[in-house]
């Protein structure tokens, strides 16, 4: 099965996470080699802090922009990762040695094969 | 104690949870079955107590109280009619009964959490519900399951239990050695890992130590002459009287070999090597007999400042003889490599199977000390990637990634 895990990091983390954090780096490298070699790696994006966004609703033909991210928490998206695991549990394991997962969260989510097949489906049936 | 009913609820539900839960389930068959009548039981208590006063038995109020509602839901639901005389004698005992001491069936619970009709994967949460009435959100977290999937394979392994009719029974001699292992094995595995002098604790399971030590401390009143449930016992004492040492105050890790000994619990380990010196008189050695062993030629060592790798060198290989785990065999390579030097370690980790090494942290962290003192820069810096990226527990990682910091930084990157 594919999973998606969604990467929380709290706003400290966005703010030093690349110069200041050498170690937080470091431990990703290490953490992405280990998803390599353990052959469950299919694909990643981290992502720039939220504030360098915008959020986007065309309700009742208005459309809306607002700065920012969607919802204003204490630990916004920063980043995910797709694995191919044999099971959520598995899944679980990964997620919890995610270097993030010590500071941050990090949300498990199976990805949706019926919805993939029913949207990419040429002749829209 | 007496004054306050809700504190009297805790306290039986603390102590006697498993008791009520045992003597219900094994005259039933059913466990799940057993829970419901005890939670309506203690729900009840905790409703007319107050009212009332706390009874003067109060274990004994409660199981006439799940008696009562196993009763009901017979009728309710017109049970089965093979169920109806165990319940009628159940009906019969527990009146008999609630006048004097019920007798513990714990062992026997035990043995059917253990029991091999059940996926073995499920022995210890269904050990840790049944016995100790730890809910369902809290086992999947020491497990890193999701709370949902862990509460439905808890109903199917209860499921299980009645309708493969499993014996609420202790397995006669000739049966007793692997059931008692798997008993045995399902408490260790709620202790979590043994091997914290590699760098590889398992911080997930630290919050059921405690239950596991109680566990132990049960089989052993039940079972006095079992030389692997003491070992096992005084594996546990030795692992925990190191606990206090192995973090340091802002919860950094510290290896074995740095841990300031004076935080050792002398109490903790003077209770076990007393445990480990009775199950050595059993004359039968085991796997947890010598894992204790092993505990306590560290822990000799380190107050003498100087470790016998050979001799625990010999107790790995006993350990790899009567169980082949993959922590005996990089305990083994680990230990090779201190008393014979890195390259017999780096021999003894190179025979280990690559399927078991790939997400096996403790073997990379191994792998990574050694290629260090063998001097071999390159496969060890990517060595301690793999400790690192396999890494749960951010103190570790913190150590590992500090230890790979010092390793000399003009090597160009490469593989091994």
């Amino acid at each position: 099965m594919q999973i998606v895990m969604l990467i929380y990091e709290p706003a400290e983390d966005f703010r030093s996470r690349a110069r200041e954090r050498p170690d937080l780096i470091a431990a990703w490298r290490a953490y992405y080699k280990a998803l390599v070699d353990a052959g469950v790696y299919v694909g990643g994006a981290p992502l720039e802090a939220p504030h360098t966004g915008a959020t986007v609703r065309v309700h009742g033909g208005q459309r809306r922009v607002q700065d920012g991210p969607y919802a204003d928490t204490k630990e916004q998206l920063g980043g995910q990762l797709i694995l191919e695991v044999p099971s959520l549990d598995v899944a679980l394991d990964w997620a919890a040695r995610c270097p993030t997962a010590a500071s941050g969260a990090v949300e498990v989510r199976p990805l949706s094969p019926l919805i993939r097949e029913l949207v990419e489906r040429p002749d829209g049936g | 104690m007496a004054d306050d009913p809700r504190g009297v609820v805790d306290i039986v539900a603390r102590e006697s949870y498993g008791r009520l839960i045992a003597y219900l389930a094994a005259r039933t068959g059913d466990v799940a079955a057993a829970e419901d009548a005890l939670a309506e039981a203690f729900v009840a208590a905790l409703r007319t107590w107050p009212r009332d006063g706390v009874p003067v038995k109060p274990e004994a109020w409660l199981l006439t109280a799940a008696r009562r509602r196993l009763i009901d839901r017979a009728r309710f639901e017109r049970m089965r009619a093979e169920a109806e005389p165990s319940i009628r004698q159940l009906v019969r005992e527990a009146e008999a009964m609630s006048e004097r001491e019920f007798p513990d069936e714990r062992l026997k619970l035990l043995f059917v959490c253990a029991h091999p009709a059940i996926d073995r994967g499920m022995h210890t949460p269904l050990m840790l519900q049944v016995v100790l009435g730890l809910d369902a959100a809290t086992i999947a977290s020491a497990f890193l399951t999701s709370p949902a999937a862990m509460g439905q394979r808890l109903s199917r392994a209860k499921a299980r239990i009645r309708e493969a009719r499993i014996a609420f029974e202790v397995p006669d001699r000739h049966q007793l050695p692997p059931r008692l292992d798997a008993v045995l094995d399902a408490i260790y595995a709620a202790y979590g890992s043994g091997w914290d002098d590699i760098a590889g604790s398992d911080p997930r399971r630290h919050g059921l130590a405690h239950e596991a030590v109680w566990l132990a401390r049960t089989v052993l009143q039940l079972m006095p002459d079992e030389p692997e449930a003491r070992g096992l016992l005084a594996l546990m004492l030795y692992c925990e009287a190191r606990r206090p040492a192995r973090r340091t105050a802002t919860g950094d890790y510290v290896p074995m070999s740095e841990q300031n000994t004076d935080l050792w619990e002398g109490p903790l380990i003077d209770e076990a090597e007393r445990e480990l010196s009775a199950a050595a008189a059993l004359h039968r050695v085991g796997r947890f007999q010598l894992e204790a062993a092993l505990q306590s030629a560290h822990i000799d060592g380190a107050r003498r400042g100087d470790i016998d790798w050979r001799g625990i060198a010999l107790l790995y290989e006993g350990l790899v003889g009567t169980s082949p785990t993959a922590g005996a065999l990089v305990g083994r390579a680990a230990a090779r490599g201190e008393a014979e030097g890195a390259a017999h370690g780096l021999a003894a980790l190179d025979a280990i199977d690559p399927q078991i090494a790939r997400t096996y942290q403790p073997y990379w962290a191994v792998r990574a000390h050694l290629l260090q003192r063998a001097g071999h820069i390159r496969p060890a810096l990517d060595a301690y990637d793999r400790a690192i990226g396999l890494t749960e527990d951010a103190s570790t990682r913190h150590f590992l990634l500090r230890r790979r910091a010092e390793l000399p930084k003009n090597v160009k990157w490469g593989r091994a």
